[in-house]
């Protein structure tokens, strides 16, 4: 079992989700059943193959370096749960 | 009038409108009675119709006065609530954004609104479109308006976009837009007996939909012709500065594609897609559909992706690690529901858990997990590699052949009670002739073509090149005509 | 002069690399069309992108880009026609996308060096790349006794990660690193080079080793360090307490702490105390960027003068001292007065003026070069009127001083003041007539070869004439009249 109960502590954790510990199990249940399921990648010979990133077939460009917007604040802070002062409030943080 | 408006296609409706013979406030009225009836489906998470008669009323007074008027002026549709939209809360299906009012607009409805469009409302879909079913919506299920064979409405939609599905095909908007990361357009429509195009990956902005899969997500528009799609791709599609990944292309007149001429067409046949699982009706419409290509002319050739079967292993590790990333910025701290903690990193949990639903958090885990560290390689990387190979098959592919036919769905629409029973993994499935287009990023296109058994549609798809979508809509044309496909759904028909 | 730290157990050496953050300079942020600028009200600054709203993507800046190519040129370092961008995956309060995008896999410029000269000589500290990530917004602590507020001004500026190697082998060559680093980007005008406004932040990793040893031991990465003297300090505290550990046969991980410049200690980070798993993965939002020549060398064509060359002509075509040439060009400020003053003028002259008198006076007000109330012109016209004879070296220190007072040109100055040297050579021989004269005894004295007694007659000479005789002047005519007498 690649995924076991000390996995999903530390990947909830890294994605700051947090659930009851039946939940925890079920959880951890399903994403081995995914990742079983996922092995069979494990067969395909992927020697010199480059990843593929994207599938834009876009030309790379570039933005020129201008200003096209600014005083937002109204509407930047108009759906925020915390705001004060034209600053987003969160619980205090340490360091 | 004996016309029922809620029945009529985007085209037919263009042309009563350019003759005076019906107003735009006429046929948004009789699209918001139709959505008033029709609440049980839950298409809508939300309706909106004082904007849309505002809408109506500019677009009849823009018409009267002899204004240059857009080209769909005046047409009712919905917008998958994935689009933000201006003023008008996007929930994306989910709880953590049930209060967001977007003080934006996306591209892709900006440009059907300056085409003239009037919106009615968002339309419900999976959680961030995680999901084939709606089922995983933080407001219900949308009900199939397809009954199943006890005449009860007991079927789901499909999804992602099983909101806008349901919606087109129960008449309670003209046309709609979805989007489609692995078969989020093109399953519903086959679910729900409509059409819907994936277009080229890179032909619509992404700018202002809610991010799922950011290399995977495509917009697309839904409705009940081809040419209806058509229509509204045109509106929809197109260069934006605000996208580093969409394609700086002339967008064509996709209507212009619909010649009825298919002689000498080459259409590939992929023999991987006919397992031996597949299911007999499906095969059996999929049969059909090469049989009416070989009428009209067209020279049907046995091709090879081989490749095929990884594409949904691919898929969901590709995607979840890119949706575990995008979702990260749902944080409690600018935009979000919240719920408070002692600590900050406290609050994150206790809103993320909070507001993400099941199946949201299990992609998310997947996806963290497949990018930590010891398993980069093993999982994502060696899942990038391999999309490469899928991707060179479709190239590989489309030297000999100018469009592939496919199934769009393993199944017909399933009921809700089914898939609550199915493990993640078997929901997965149903989205394994969808994924491999996805993830190649080429166009395809879903529409019905014949009834099963069960009385309910069954739908194939028309997979073209990167960026040869008129090649999908001639060929797609050719079949929808040759379908003949006329049947409503029992909510309709009543 | 190699630096070492006497331990119970024998000599230690440090083992040293920095990590520089530049902010860069541009109008607009790096993947969105808000104001880099700083010091707006909260929040001003701030586009829906940099506030990672829902269905938000980023676009890249091109002045970003070539900001880097630039500094990647002043580092003598490769410029990567393909670089990429990668999501760095963290949540904070101050990182609103809950990730940084960032170069990890495929930066924008790799190896380089700069050449640094300390007490040891000149040494090349190896660059290991610099790539291009977006700034992190602002968390304020103080405002409130439960919250923290987020203000996203910062958030999405373009920074420039600079990495050097592990080369640095003494405090003081840290701090010439640091120092020569913030000349190149300020030459290039590529970041502002401020460390104590924040545009300039460096991180510092510092592990140490016997003597003779070659290993690599365990590193600590102190953050945060904001000003050259700090980043010495760091390093030699750190030092010390990682030395003593080991003596005292401890052992520590390696971690992330802070320099308390008030106590002079260093502390763990407390908030970082989770070992973070970053999860870099290509940002699916973002093309590669792909340099062509041509764009690499027009870039290249339009670089300004760099330090380092402009330090060699100095030295080799203005003949002045290396010691004054590194001053000279240390800041762009500083070399472009220096030039504007030499101009038609002997150069070594004009830079023994500036390092002397006008850094002199600088200091002393608390002013900057380019705050400096005596032009660079004015100071060229200063030294001309040396060099012609118009007045002594004497009187220009006065009229230098009236210079700094009044912001006046040197030539009004002597006019209004009247202190031109006095050149009538005939009323000069008559003044010296007098003085000979009254001083019989002494001219007795340097008649029987008490030569020494000369320098004490121009004295005199200078002082009858109020410093309005030109001492060379003075002195030929002295000779004249002894000879005469």
């Amino acid at each position: 079992m690649s995924f076991n109960e000390t996995t999903i502590k530390n990947i909830s954790k890294l994605a700051r989700l947090k659930f009851p510990a039946d939940q925890e199990e079920k959880f951890t249940e399903d994403i081995n059943s995914i990742l079983n399921w996922v092995e069979e990648l494990k067969e395909v010979n992927v020697d010199g193959i480059e990843p593929l990133i994207s599938v834009s077939l876009q030309e790379p460009w570039m933005r020129k370096d201008e200003v096209t917007t600014g005083d937002l604040q109204q509407e930047l802070l108009m759906n925020a749960p915390d705001a004060v002062h034209g600053f987003y409030a969160v619980p205090k943080m340490v360091e | 009038m004996t016309t029922n408006l809620t029945d009529l296609h985007i085209s037919e409706a263009l042309s009563l409108l350019d003759k005076k013979e019906i107003s735009s406030v006429e046929l948004t009225k009789a699209h918001l009675e139709e959505m008033e009836k029709a609440r049980f489906l839950n298409a809508y998470i939300t309706e909106t119709p004082e904007l849309a008669l505002t809408q109506a009323e500019q677009s009849d007074k823009k018409r009267a006065s002899g204004e240059k008027i857009g080209r769909l002026e005046g047409i009712p549709i919905a917008n998958k609530d994935l689009y933000c939209t201006k003023g008008v809360k996007t929930t994306a299906a989910s709880k953590i954004l049930s209060n967001f009012v977007p003080p934006y607009e996306s591209t892709v409805t900006q440009n059907l609104k300056d085409a003239g469009t009037i919106m009615l409302g968002k339309v419900n879909t999976d959680q961030f479109a995680m999901g084939g079913s709606t089922m995983t919506s933080y407001y219900g299920v949308t009900k199939n308006p397809w009954a199943d064979e006890n005449g009860e409405y007991t079927l789901v939609p499909g999804g992602s976009s099983g909101g806008s599905a349901a919606a087109v095909s129960a008449g309670l908007c003209m046309g709609a837009t979805g989007s489609d990361t692995g078969g989020s357009i093109r399953q519903p429509a086959s679910f729900c007996g409509i059409t819907g195009i994936k277009p080229t990956y890179g032909r619509c902005s992404r700018y202002g939909i809610v991010a799922f899969a950011s290399s995977l997500d495509q917009a697309g528009p839904m409705a009940r012709s081809v040419e209806d799609c058509a229509l509204l791709l045109r509106e929809m599609a197109g260069y934006d500065a605000k996208d580093s990944t969409v394609v700086n292309k002339a967008v064509p007149d996709f209507t212009a594609a619909l010649t009825g001429d298919i002689k000498g067409k080459k259409i590939g046949i992929p023999k991987e897609y006919r397992s031996k699982d597949l299911n007999p009706e499906i095969a059996q419409a999929w049969d059909k559909g090469i049989e009416m290509l070989k009428n009209a002319g067209a020279e049907i050739i046995e091709i090879s992706l081989p490749h095929t079967k990884y594409a949904l292993p691919v898929y969901y590790i590709v995607a979840c690690a890119e949706a575990s990333s995008n979702l990260a910025r749902y944080d409690g701290v600018r935009y979000t529901t919240r719920v408070d903690g002692n600590s900050l990193d406290e609050m994150y949990e206790n809103t993320r858990s909070d507001g993400f639903g099941p199946e949201v958090i299990r992609r998310i885990l997947l996806g963290t997990f497949v990018l930590s560290a010891g398993f980069y390689d093993a999982y994502y990387t060696r899942a990038q590699r391999v999309r490469r190979l899928i991707y060179n098959d479709f190239i590989e592919a489309f030297k000999q052949v100018d469009a592939i036919l496919a199934p769009a769905a393993p199944t017909t629409a399933l009921s809700y009670e089914a898939m609550q029973n199915m493990s993640p993994v078997d929901t997965y499935l149903g989205d394994v002739f969808t994924t491999p287009a996805s993830l190649a990023g080429v166009p395809s296109l879903a529409l019905p073509i014949t009834i099963a058994k069960n009385g309910l549609p069954i739908g194939l798809q028309v997979i073209g090149k990167h960026f040869d979508e008129n090649t999908v809509f001639q060929v797609s044309g050719v079949l929808e005509s040759l379908a003949g496909f006329d049947k409503k759904p029992h909510h309709v028909k009543g | 002069m190699t630096y070492t730290i006497k331990g119970k157990t024998g000599d230690w050496e440090i083992v040293v690399g920095l990590e520089v953050h530049c902010q860069i300079i541009s109008n607009s942020k790096v993947f969105s069309g808000a104001s880099a600028k700083f010091g707006a009200s909260a929040n001003a600054n701030v586009s829906f992108v940099d506030a990672a709203f829902p269905g938000m993507l980023p676009v890249v800046n091109e002045k970003c880009i070539e900001q880097c190519v630039k500094t990647g040129m002043g580092l003598n370092a490769v410029i990567n026609k393909y670089s990429r961008f990668d999501r760095k995956n963290y949540f904070y309060a101050d990182l609103p996308q809950g990730y940084q995008i960032s170069q990890l896999y495929y930066p924008i410029v790799g190896e380089g060096y700069i050449e640094v000269t300390t007490d040891d000589g000149t040494k090349r500290i190896g660059v290991e790349r610099l790539h291009l990530e977006q700034d992190a917004a602002k968390s304020i602590h103080d405002m409130s006794p439960n919250k923290s507020y987020i203000d996203l001004n910062r958030s999405g500026v373009g920074l420039m990660e600079i990495v050097s190697k592990p080369d640095i082998r003494t405090p003081q060559e840290a701090g010439e690193y640091l120092r020569q680093l913030r000349a190149i980007v300020r030459a290039l005008e590529t970041c502002d080079g401020n460390m104590d406004e924040g545009s300039m932040r460096c991180d510092v990793n510092i592990s140490v080793r016997p003597v003779g040893s070659s290993e690599l031991r365990q590193r600590v990465e102190v953050k945060n360090v904001n000003s050259v003297r700090f980043v010495m300090q760091a390093i030699e505290i750190e030092a010390q307490r990682q030395v003593d550990l080991y003596e005292d046969g401890k052992t520590f991980s390696q971690e992330t702490r802070l320099f308390d410049s008030v106590n002079l200690e260093t502390r763990p980070m407390r908030s970082k105390e989770n070992a973070n798993d970053y999860r870099y993965f290509p940002d699916p939002d973002l093309l590669p960027v792909i340099l062509t020549d041509e764009h690499i060398e027009n870039i290249r064509q339009n670089l300004p003068e760099l330090p380092e060359a402009k330090k060699k002509r100095y030295i080799e075509v203005l003949g002045l001292p290396a010691y004054d040439a590194g001053i000279l060009v240390s800041d762009k400020e500083t070399s472009l007065y220096f030039e504007t003053a030499s101009e038609g003028q002997d150069a070594k002259k004009v830079a023994n003026w500036v390092m002397g008198d006008l850094f002199a006076y600088l200091n002393k007000s608390g002013l900057s070069i380019s705050e400096s109330p005596v032009s660079a012109k004015n100071l060229g016209a200063l030294i001309g009127l040396i060099s012609d004879g118009t007045i002594s070296g004497k009187i220009a220190k006065e009229v230098f001083e009236i210079m700094t007072e009044t912001g006046k040109d040197p030539a009004t100055i002597v006019e209004e003041k009247g202190l031109k040297q006095v050149s009538d050579t005939g009323a000069i021989e008559a003044l010296i007539s007098d003085i000979l004269n009254a001083n019989q005894d002494k001219v007795a004295e340097i008649n029987a070869g008490k030569d020494k007694l000369k320098g004490w007659f121009v004295g005199q000479i200078m002082k009858a004439s109020q410093g309005k005789v030109n001492p060379a002047l003075a002195n030929q005519l002295l000779d004249k009249k002894l000879s005469e007498q």
